[in-house]
C-alpha cells in the first residue's frame, strides 16, 4: 500500500514541487518573513504616534522687512505672549514654538516662522509648510490647500488657538476616548488584507509563473510525452501551493496574535473555508493567464495586469471608500477585494458562515470558471 | 517478426508562419535498427522528429508507431517510446535521483529501475547533486537516462550530444552502442555531426531543407558514385592560369574550395591515380604546399550534394 502511494504519481509530484519550493530561499523570505515584516513595519508605523509638527509661515506686511517684527501685530503680540522665542543659527527670521501637550492623541508642536509671501509659497511647495497666516487689517487670515486635511487640522487648531485668550486650557479641555480595542485600530484592518494579498501574490507569482518557466523550459513538453495524467500536473502544483499559503497565512496570523494581540473575532472554520475558495479563485486565474504563453516576459506582464490593480484598489493597506463613488461598485467585485473584505470581516467583525456565503460562491465560481477557461486553451507543448 | 516498420513516417509536411520545415518526407525504421537523421542546422530534424513524438501534428502526411497513429494512442505509445528534447530543462533543484524517481513514477516504475538506470548512465557519482549544479554531459545523460527508464521499444534523440566536448560525447555514444548490442530498440537520432551518425547508426538519412537528399547505410551512401572511397586534399603553393587546366580536368574532376584555396580530389586508389596527377601537376609546373590522404565521409558527401559542410 505505502508502496504503491510512493510509487503513485501525484505523490511524486507533489513531493517534488514541494522540494522545489522549499529548496529555494528567496520563496521562505517573500512567501512567510517578508509580509511578516511588513505587517510588523506598517502595525509600528501607524500604532505608536510620535509628536506632530506642524509648521505656520506668518507672512510681513507688504513694503515691510522681515527685521520689522511687529507688523503682524496681533499675531506677534500673540506668540510673544503665549510662544517660546527660537533662534534658528543662520536664520534672521523670528521663529516661536508652542507646545500642545495631549497624552492621548499625542503632542503637537506648532513652528511658527515669519517669512515673505514668496519664501512662504516656495516652503508650501515643497511640503515643508502647512498653513499660512496673514493679518490683514487687524484680521488673520489663513491660506492653505483645503484638500489637504494635514493642512485642515492644523488651520482648526490654529483658529482655535488664536481665538483664545488661554491657550493652555485647550490642548486638555475636551474629554477624548482614544479607541485601543483590538478590532479597531489600523494594525487590525492591515493583517487581512495582507492575507488576502498573500494569498493573490502566491498563486499568481507561484503557480502562473511556475507553469510558464517549465513550459518555456520545455519541461512541460518533456512531462507530457510520458502516461502522466495531465491532470496531475496542476492539481499537484496548486496543492504544494495551497498548502505554502496556508502555512504563510498561519504564521502571518500567529505573528500578529502574539506582537498586536490580533484575535480572531468570528468563526475560525468559515475562515478556513473562505481562504480555501480565494485560493481556488486565484488558482483559476493563474492558470488561465499561464495557459498559453512559454514567454516568462509575457507572463510577467500579465502577472503585473492583474495583480497591480487589485493591490492599489482592493483595499489591501487603505480603505477603498476613500475612492469615488463611482468606482466603489467595481472595486468590491474585484476577487482581492472581495477576499480581504471577507477575511475582515471575520477576524475583525466577528461574522461566520452566512456572512461570508456569498463571497465563497463567488470566489468559487471564478476560481472554476477561468480554471475550465484555462484548460481548454492550454498549450502543453 | 512484426510485418510492419516500428516507425513509419509516409509523405509528411509541416509549415510555420515563414519557413517550410519539412517538405514530403518518406521514412521507415525496423525493429532493432539505429537511423541517424544527418543534416545541418535548420534542415528539419527536429521538426521531423517532434512530429513523430507526438508533439506536433504533420500538415500532411501520416505517421504510424507500430502500426497506431498517434491519435486516440497517445497513452499506449508514451508507454513504449523514450524521448530526449534537444535541450530540456529539468526542475534545477531536484537531485538526479529524484528526477529520475519522479519520471519513473510516470511510467509507474519503482526504484530498482531508477538505480539501473543510474548505473547504465554512469551518474553514481552525482545522485546527490542538484540537475542546477550538474555539466552539459552529465545534464544529456541523466536525459538519456529519463529516456531509457521504460526500456523503450523506441528511443528518439534529438541532437543528444550537440555542445558536448569530445569526452562526454564519446560516453553517450558508448552508452547507445551498449544498448544497440543488448536490446531490440528502435532508435532515431538527429544530429549534424557525422561522426554520430557513422560509429551508431545502421542507416543514415540525410536531409536538408525540409528534404530528403539521400538514404543508406554508411557503406551504400559513401560508394554512391562508384567505387571512389579515397580523398585527397591540397594546395599549391604557385595557383594560377595552369591551376584552371587542372580544374577541368574530367579525369580529376576536383572541387576548389576558392576561401581555402583547397582542391578535394577523390580516388578509388592510391596506386593507380595518385601516380596519374601527380604527373599532371608536374607536367602543368605546379607544386605542392600540402597534401594530405584521408578516407572519404558524409561530409564530403553533402559538399558534393548542396556544396556546403555540415556545419556550416
Amino acid at each position: 500500500m505505502i508502496r504503491k502511494i510512493a510509487n503513485h504519481q501525484l505523490y511524486l509530484l507533489i513531493l517534488s514541487y514541494f522540494k522545489e519550493m522549499i529548496r529555494e530561499p528567496g520563496i521562505l523570505f517573500w512567501g512567510i518573513a517578508f509580509p511578516i515584516l511588513m505587517s510588523l513595519g506598517l502595525g509600528v508605523a501607524f500604532t505608536r504616534k510620535s509628536d506632530v509638527v506642524r509648521k505656520v509661515a506668518v507672512i510681513n506686511q507688504p513694503g515691510l522687512e522681515a527685521s520689522q517684527p511687529h507688523a503682524n501685530l496681533k499675531i506677534i503680540d500673540f506668540l510673544d505672549k503665549h510662544a517660546v522665542r527660537d533662534t534658528v543659527p543662520g536664520n534672521e527670521n523670528l521663529t516661536y514654538r508652542i507646545n500642545l501637550p495631549d497624552d492621548k492623541m499625542g503632542n503637537t508642536i506648532l513652528l511658527f516662522q515669519q517669512t515673505g509671501w514668496n519664501e512662504a509659497m516656495v516652503l508650501l511647495k515643497r511640503g515643508n509648510l502647512n498653513v499660512v497666516m496673514e493679518e490683514k487689517n487687524g484680521k488673520i487670515s489663513y491660506h492653505f490647500d483645503p484638500l489637504n486635511p494635514d493642512a485642515q487640522l492644523t488651520y482648526l487648531r490654529l483658529s482655535k488657538l488664536f481665538g483664545n485668550e488661554n491657550p493652555e486650557i485647550i490642548a486638555n479641555n475636551d474629554h477624548v476616548e482614544p479607541l485601543t480595542l483590538s478590532g479597531t485600530r489600523y494594525i487590525d484592518f492591515l493583517v487581512p488584507g495582507l492575507i488576502a494579498m498573500g494569498v493573490m501574490m502566491s498563486c499568481m507569482w507561484g503557480l502562473s509563473y511556475g507553469i510558464i518557466e517549465k513550459r518555456s523550459k520545455k519541461l512541460l513538453r518533456r512531462m507530457v510525452a510520458t502516461p502522466m495524467k495531465k491532470s496531475y500536473f496542476l492539481i499537484a502544483l496548486i496543492t504544494v501551493r495551497v498548502g505554502m499559503n496556508f502555512i504563510e497565512s498561519g504564521l502571518l496570523l500567529l505573528f500578529s496574535w502574539i506582537v498586536f494581540g490580533i484575535t480572531i473575532q468570528g468563526n475560525l472554520p468559515s475562515l478556513i473555508l473562505l481562504f480555501i475558495a480565494g485560493n481556488i479563485a486565484f488558482a483559476g486565474i493563474a492558470v488561465f493567464i499561464s495557459s498559453h504563453t512559454s514567454s516568462t516576459e509575457v507572463g510577467n506582464g500579465f502577472i503585473n495586469a492583474i495583480v497591480m490593480p487589485m493591490m492599489v484598489l482592493s483595499g489591501v493597506f487603505f480603505s477603498y471608500h476613500n475612492f469615488p463613488d463611482w468606482s466603489i461598485t467595481f472595486i468590491q467585485k474585484l476577487p482581492l477585494t472581495i477576499l480581504a473584505d471577507g477575511i475582515r470581516s471575520i477576524i475583525i467583525e466577528g461574522a461566520g458562515y452566512k456572512e461570508v456565503t456569498i463571497a465563497f460562491i463567488i470566489l468559487i465560481t471564478t476560481g472554476v470558471v477561468f480554471f475550465i477557461a484555462g484548460l481548454k486553451i492550454f498549450k502543453w507543448h | 517478426m512484426n510485418s510492419f516498420p516500428v516507425i513509419d513516417v509516409r509523405d509528411v509536411y509541416k509549415s510555420f508562419k515563414s519557413v517550410d520545415a519539412v517538405k514530403g518526407i518518406d521514412m521507415h525504421v525496423d525493429r532493432g535498427q539505429f537511423v541517424a537523421v544527418l543534416g545541418p542546422n535548420g534542415a528539419g530534424k527536429t521538426t521531423l522528429v517532434e512530429m513523430i513524438e507526438g508533439i506536433r501534428k504533420p500538415d500532411k502526411g501520416e505517421i504510424q508507431i507500430m502500426g497506431k497513429k498517434w491519435k486516440g494512442n497517445e497513452d499506449e505509445l508514451h508507454q513504449i517510446i523514450g524521448l530526449s528534447l534537444q535541450e530540456t530543462k529539468f526542475i534545477d533543484k531536484l537531485n538526479v535521483r529524484e528526477t529520475l524517481r519522479l519520471f519513473a513514477g510516470f511510467f509507474g516504475l519503482g526504484g530498482e529501475r531508477v538505480e539501473e538506470i543510474i548505473q547504465i548512465v554512469g551518474l553514481e557519482d552525482k545522485i546527490k547533486s542538484w540537475v542546477v549544479n550538474l555539466s552539459g554531459g552529465q545534464r544529456q545523460k541523466l536525459a538519456l537516462g529519463i529516456a531509457l527508464l521504460n526500456k523503450p521499444k523506441i528511443l528518439l534523440l534529438d541532437e543528444p550530444t550537440t555542445g558536448l566536448d569530445p569526452a562526454a560525447r564519446q560516453e553517450v555514444w558508448t552508452i547507445l552502442r551498449k544498448l544497440r548490442d543488448k536490446s531490440e530498440t528502435s532508435l532515431i537520432l538527429t544530429t549534424h555531426y557525422m561522426e554520430e551518425a557513422e560509429r551508431l547508426c545502421d542507416f543514415i538519412i540525410i536531409i536538408d531543407k525540409g528534404k530528403i537528399l539521400k538514404q543508406g547505410t554508411l557503406e551504400q551512401l559513401l560508394n554512391g558514385d562508384g567505387s571512389k572511397r579515397k580523398v585527397l586534399e591540397f594546395t599549391l603553393d604557385n595557383p594560377g592560369s595552369s591551376t584552371e587546366k587542372l580544374l577541368n580536368d574530367s579525369r580529376f574532376r576536383i572541387k576548389w574550395e576558392g576561401e581555402n584555396e583547397k582542391g578535394i580530389v577523390e580516388f578509388a586508389s592510391w596506386e593507380e591515380d595518385i601516380p596519374v596527377f601527380m604527373s599532371f601537376l608536374k607536367k602543368s609546373e605546379l607544386r605542392l604546399k600540402n597534401l594530405e590522404f584521408r578516407k572519404k565521409t558524409l561530409d564530403d558527401l553533402f559538399i558534393s550534394l548542396t556544396g556546403r559542410h555540415l556545419n556550416d
